[in-house]
């Protein structure tokens, strides 16, 4: 690990400050930390931001759900709110990582957290996003658990959230603030897909800290959950994930949010699966149609192929275990 | 057999270690408190052959804290006498640290930074720049020139197999796998003057202090190794690797006690590993399910410099009573680091392939497999005429069909389904040889009726502690309270490597012929003094319980060890227990059936474990408790081995590329339901050793695998061939 | 029932290492006022500075912090963490380093009363914080009751993760996550046991959590 000095600020100016002047924010610190440790992350000066009063959970007037960035991932998960009106995000904290990282780890962190490739990890290996212009070792190596949509030629790493796979179902806002003020950034647009620029990953600018997530309000009923599918049973990146909102009125899907985690460069929003839908009957024949679209555009590499019928299945059964099969 | 009451031997106690272990107080190679020491973090290659050109410290040694930057550039030229004693494979090739410029694998130590931090350390290896000329490596078995064959034959196979009625010509792949112990490989060293110390995770002090003594070309009593307590080895800590050496070199070119911490990405290349194997099998059999021909062709990795072979052609041998039986196995020498013995070594690669291709036949004749395993036992050892020391497959076959209710099981695969899950049950047989080698235990009665009994073996969690302590407290006739067990020191009595699970069967004879001898040694002198209440007595006749010894049918007459000896000015008893294996006419093995049921999604693919039953002729459970646990363990190591483990390279480099537990995954909670291990009743086998032990450590473990893709075959429908069994294989 | 093995079971280091100092470049703690000081942790003598000809030492900060109730007021290297400041300075080598990494659990002990990875915990940013491991569970001699669970279940065999384990069980049964095996299970999985003793601590964990 390379040195660094070392501050602690106690308001969101300080904090500003500090990040202006290059200081590296960390919140409950498992990538920053580890990634350091790695020698892939070299600031020169980490800026403690946990003392910053971002930790509340609150209810929007347009009756969304406001989440500080600095509300542990525990937390948010365990929150009565959050599992009572969006058990998708629930579900996706507490099937990420472990009880322990989940007590540090923080939403904010969360979405801020980088690739899992292990070429990206390893500084002896070509890796565009962590040394641009030095190649991509995944494209032609081990790349089972990379991405099979969003890729570049550059880039084929995985964003490995849980829970910003739910923020994209949901259509959820980033709150910023920086030194020019404070704006608001949507989950689409808030993570970059690789491009010729992977050393890019989020639309923030230079001291931008990030505030709050906000998730917007959507006719109730909704029923949401998330299906994490990995080869052992618990504290592992998906293989493949699938966030899933449906807001069923009269019988029939008026609001079907859908997403996808481990196949994309970013979380994977599915719009075609949401346009079959919108108006239709839930139904067993329904999820399966669906989520014929899940993978369309899919561009799987040597390892990862069974990735694309893996996420169309991931998919169905998602829309089943949230819809129902009447 | 001792005259002795059998109290503690046999009852299910806690460990004795276990306040240590459950307070932190139990220390490990890298906590012990060793005044002045200083830190070593090891440059690795990153490149997977070829030449150092140059190495440029200037960077790490300009970083506050850093004492010295070792390479083959400024390294002492060690000795490499050669160990005559080594397990390691033979010819004394092993890698030479930092004598030469040349790189045999990725990750091959090249230099050590040491600092008096670890955090300097740390950024100052980073800081080493080494520069290489690279040639190509070449680390893929299925690419790669495989080298001359070791073969087996009885009878003729080729022609059996061609004329069989029923054919099966199948071949298995099988990964590479690391033991990956929670606890790192470490070792501090420290040099006293000529004397060399090395607290160190070693599984053999003994092995590990004259491995050392040959490469600095010391003498073995210069060396010391402590190692109270093991982290988990699972055969990885067998051999002293070369970091110890370096540890070792750093220590006397800084003049300092060293402390050297493997990462875990490390132990990926710095230790060795079980290695990849392609395991073809044809079996040709009658319509009735008599095998008559096995053909069986075996390819494994090695490393280029050292031959490392295991016993993986037992099984093919001698579990049916094949009449053809033809082997031929082969190596493949990979720019790789040295694979080693893994939990199981050989025999649960060899379960795989054998278990697994029986039951393929089975599916294929219609006949039950627990019945085709029935119709092929044999009387006798196939493979050398030998009868069998113990072998009771037949009634851990019984037991467990009927422990596990295998009479419910509709023989259909795919035949059951719990909504989305489809649900199977497999069962394998697996055995391991009973390796025996030579063991000594001091054995010390005091004057106080406390007895300290030490041999140089390891803990590295079956229990050691405990279970050498009941069979010393039983043959003593003490209370386990009055009885410690000492190991983990090379200046103590030597034992066989705590590996190959001989350590119960091994010291434990070792330690009740110590233990014998004192009680022997007392009871003459009581029954020749004239003032003690057993003057006179019938030696044979006396026995100890409590640390009392009396006339065996007269408990009142008698007085304690602690009258005895004081009364003769006696402050001690001592004497050095032995176990030398003698020639044996017997086949001699330990046997488990595993039973699994499994469930697989049906879409998604995934395999969980619902339960799973291991029934065991290991011959006489010394501490039941502790063996429960070890069974269990051996089948959540088989679970990992079944369904997660694979250890990747990249072989355009030779680079692991999931060197982590983040990557290389091993079972965790979630993934192991209840488990069950049953052990027959009554299963001493004296003719193994004096205290009828055969061995448990592996036997657990081998047959796991198997059993479980045999559960996923009649789950599915789906045969698959190569572990571990992933969603890609049952899309 | 049994006999238990102590500490002066372990072979003594050889002759001549006299008084335990895995401080040697720490400066000694001292007790000041009920509170212990430590000063210079990273400095190190004077001799190796001029023995190496090295600048000036890596940025290092002061902190306070509380672990196993005993206040400590030290200067930190800013990189060490949490787990390296308990097993490297503090003496208390009860937690441990299995992956470094956050992947293993090994490391846990309670912040604050919560369960987290001291591997990924700088210890820089732990001022004013209450640390417990498990050198802190027991009551003087009375064990905590899964500490106790753990004996009695067998619910280890090296013991390397054993007192990771324990810290995130007391987490978990804080937490009440301990409805079910199942959820036990889950909320369990961030440890590791290679030996693989999870029947068994899941059997812990239940027996602590419903006082069995």
């Amino acid at each position: 690990m390379y040195p660094f000095t070392f501050t602690k600020v106690s308001d969101t100016a300080e904090a500003l400050n500090a990040g202006h002047r290059g200081g590296r924010y960390i919140a409950g610190g498992t990538t920053l930390v580890d990634l350091m440790r790695e020698t892939v992350e070299r600031p020169e000066t980490l800026v403690d931001i946990s003392a910053l009063p971002l930790r509340g959970v609150t209810v929007t007037e347009r009756g969304g759900l406001r989440i500080g960035a600095l509300v542990r991932m525990a937390e948010a998960a365990a929150h009565a709110k959050v599992r009572t009106t969006y058990p998708v995000i629930s579900e996706a904290l507490e099937l990420s990582a472990s009880a322990q990282l989940r007590n540090m780890a923080t939403i904010g962190g969360n979405i801020m957290q980088r690739t899992r490739c292990t070429y990206f990890r390893d500084v002896t290996a070509g890796c565009n996003k962590r040394e641009p212009g030095s190649g991509c070792a995944a494209r032609d190596g081990f790349n089972r658990t990379h991405a099979i949509l969003g890729t570049s030629d550059a880039c084929v790493a995985t964003h490995p959230s849980d829970v910003a796979v739910a923020f994209a179902a949901l259509q959820a806002t980033v709150h910023v603030v920086g030194p020019d003020g404070a704006r608001s950034i949507p989950f689409a647009d808030f993570l970059l897909r690789p491009g010729s620029t992977p050393e890019r990953e989020q639309a923030l600018q230079k001291g931008e800290l990030i505030t709050a997530v906000e998730i917007p309000a959507f006719p109730r009923p909704l029923k949401s959950g998330y299906l994490k599918v990995r080869d052992r049973q618990s504290y592992e990146f998906a293989l493949t994930s699938a966030a899933v909102a449906l807001h069923v009125r009269g019988g029939v899907i008026r609001e079907a949010k859908v997403a996808a985690g481990g196949v994309g460069t970013v979380p994977w929003k599915l719009p075609a699966v949401e346009k079959h839908l919108i108006g239709e009957r839930p139904s067993q024949a329904l999820w399966a149609e669906a989520a014929k679209h899940a993978a369309d555009g899919a561009r799987p590499l040597e390892h990862n192929r069974f990735k694309v019928e893996l996420l169309k299945r991931t998919v169905e059964r998602q829309l089943r275990i949230v819809g129902g099969t009447k | 057999m001792s005259p002795q009451p059998q109290a503690a031997v046999g009852a299910p106690l806690t460990r004795v270690d276990g306040r240590l272990k459950v307070t932190g107080k139990a220390t490990y190679a890298a906590e012990h408190d060793i005044e002045g020491v200083v830190h070593a973090v090891i440059v690795d290659s990153t490149i997977g052959r070829g030449r150092i050109t140059g190495i440029d410290t200037r960077a790490a040694l300009a970083q506050p804290g850093v004492i010295k930057v070792i390479s083959h550039l400024n390294a002492p030229r060690l000795v490499y006498r050669g160990n005559p004693e080594s397990i390691d494979p033979p010819g004394n090739k092993q890698l030479r640290i930092f004598q030469d410029d040349k790189v045999l694998f990725h990750g091959q130590p090249v230099a050590v930074v040491v600092a008096t931090t670890l955090e300097t350390a740390q950024h100052a290896a980073s800081l080493v720049k080494v520069r290489y000329d690279a040639t190509k490596s070449s680390t893929d078995m299925a690419s790669a020139p495989a080298g001359e064959p070791v073969n087996y034959a009885r009878g003729d196979a080729d022609k059996a197999f061609a004329s069989a009625a029923v054919r099966l010509d199948v071949t298995y792949q099988q990964p590479r796998a690391h033991h990956n112990a929670m606890e790192p490989h470490a070792t501090i060293a420290r040099w006293d003057g000529d004397k060399l110390t090395l607290w160190d995770k070693t599984q053999w002090p003994v092995g590990t202090q004259k491995d050392v003594a040959a490469q600095f070309g010391i003498p073995n009593d210069s060396v010391r190794i402590i190692a109270p307590f093991v982290g988990g080895g699972f055969g990885s800590a067998i051999r002293a690797w070369p970091h110890i050496a370096t540890a070792a070199i750093a220590a006397r070119e800084t003049g300092r006690p060293v402390k050297l911490v493997l990462s875990r990405k490390q132990m990926y290349f710095g230790t060795g590993y079980r290695p990849a194997y392609e395991y073809r099998v044809r079996l040709g059999s009658d319509r009735r399910g008599r095998v008559s021909a096995m053909v069986q062709h075996l390819k494994s990795e090695t490393s280029t410099y050292e031959n490392f072979t295991e016993g993986v052609l037992h099984a093919g041998q001698m579990v049916y009573n094949a009449p053809n039986v033809r082997q031929d196995y082969r190596t493949v020498p990979l720019d790789v680091n040295t694979p080693v013995w893994m939990r199981g070594p050989g025999f649960a690669t060899a379960a795989f392939a054998v278990e697994s291709a029986m039951d393929e036949l089975a599916h294929k004749l219609g006949i039950d497999p627990i019945e085709l395993r029935l119709r092929n036992e044999p009387e006798e050892d196939p493979s050398n005429g030998l009868p069998f020391s113990t072998r009771r497959l037949r009634e851990c076959l019984a037991t467990g069909a009927r422990e596990f209710g295998w009479s419910r099981r509709n023989p259909k695969p795919r035949s059951t389904r719990d909504g989305d899950w489809l649900i199977g049950t497999g069962m394998a047989i697996g055995i391991m040889d009973v390796p025996r080698m030579p063991a000594q235990a001091r054995v010390r009665l005091d004057a106080d009726g406390t007895a300290l009994v030490e041999a140089a073996t390891s803990d590295m969690g079956p229990g050691t502690y405990t279970s050498q302590a009941q069979v010393a407290a039983d043959a003593l006739g003490l209370t386990m309270r009055n009885v410690t067990f000492r190991l983990g020191d090379s200046t103590m009595p030597p034992t066989p490597p705590h590996g190959g699970s001989m350590t119960m069967a091994m010291v434990g004879s070792a330690v009740q012929d110590g233990c014998d001898t004192v009680r022997k040694q007392a009871i003459k002198l009581a029954v020749e003094d004239e003032r003690s209440p057993l003057y006179g007595a019938d030696a044979g006749n006396v026995v100890v319980r409590g640390g009392r010894l009396h006339v065996k049918d007269n408990p009142a007459r008698g007085e304690t060890y602690g009258q005895l000896l004081t009364r003769n000015n006696r402050t001690h008893l001592e004497v050095l227990g032995s176990y030398t294996p003698g020639e044996t006419r017997f086949s001699m093995y330990s046997y488990s059936v595993t039973f699994a049921e499994v469930a697989v999604d049906a879409r998604l693919g995934l395999v969980r474990v619902r339960r799973m039953l291991g029934v065991y002729d290991a011959g006489r459970i010394i501490s039941p408790k502790l063996a429960d646990s070890q069974a269990l363990g051996g089948q959540v190591g088989g679970i990992g081995a079944a369904l997660l483990e694979h250890t990747v390279t990249d072989h355009r480099d030779g680079r692991i590329v999931n060197a982590d537990l983040a990557n290389y995954m091993v079972p965790v909670n979630a993934d192991i339901p209840d488990l069950r291990a049953i052990f027959l009743d009554g299963g001493d086998d004296r003719k193994a050793d004096p205290i009828g032990v055969k061995g448990l450590g592996e036997v657990v473990h081998i047959g796991v695998a198997p059993a479980i893709a045999n559960a996923v075959f009649h789950a599915t429908g789906r045969r698959v061939r190569e572990l571990p069994i992933t969603v890609e294989a049952l899309l | 029932m049994s006999t238990e093995l102590t500490e002066s079971a372990v072979p003594p280091p050889t002759e001549h290492s006299a008084a335990p100092s895995r401080r040697t470049f720490i400066a000694t703690t001292t007790a000041v006022g009920g509170a212990v000081v430590a000063g210079g942790l990273m400095t190190g003598p004077a001799a190796l500075a001029a023995e190496t000809g090295a600048a000036e030492a890596p940025p290092s900060s002061r902190v306070s912090l509380t672990v196993n109730g005993k206040r400590h007021a030290l200067t930190v290297d800013n990189r060490t963490s949490l787990l390296d400041l308990l097993r490297e300075h503090l003496d208390l080598p009860g937690s441990k380093k299995g992956c470094n990494a956050g992947a293993c659990g090994a490391c846990t002990v309670l912040v604050d009363g919560r369960r987290v990875n001291s591997c990924l915990t700088l210890a820089v940013r732990l001022e004013g914080a209450e640390v417990t491991t498990v050198e802190g569970l027991a009551d003087g001699d009375g064990l905590h009751p899964l500490q106790q669970a753990f004996i009695e279940q067998d619910a280890f065999q090296c013991g390397y993760c054993t007192p990771g384990q324990i810290m995130s069980g007391v987490g978990c049964i804080q937490e009440g996550h301990t409805g079910s095996a199942d959820e036990i299970r889950e909320w369990m999985s961030g440890n590791i046991c290679r030996c693989g003793c999870y029947v068994k601590i899941v059997r812990a964990v239940e027996q602590t959590a419903h006082g069995k």
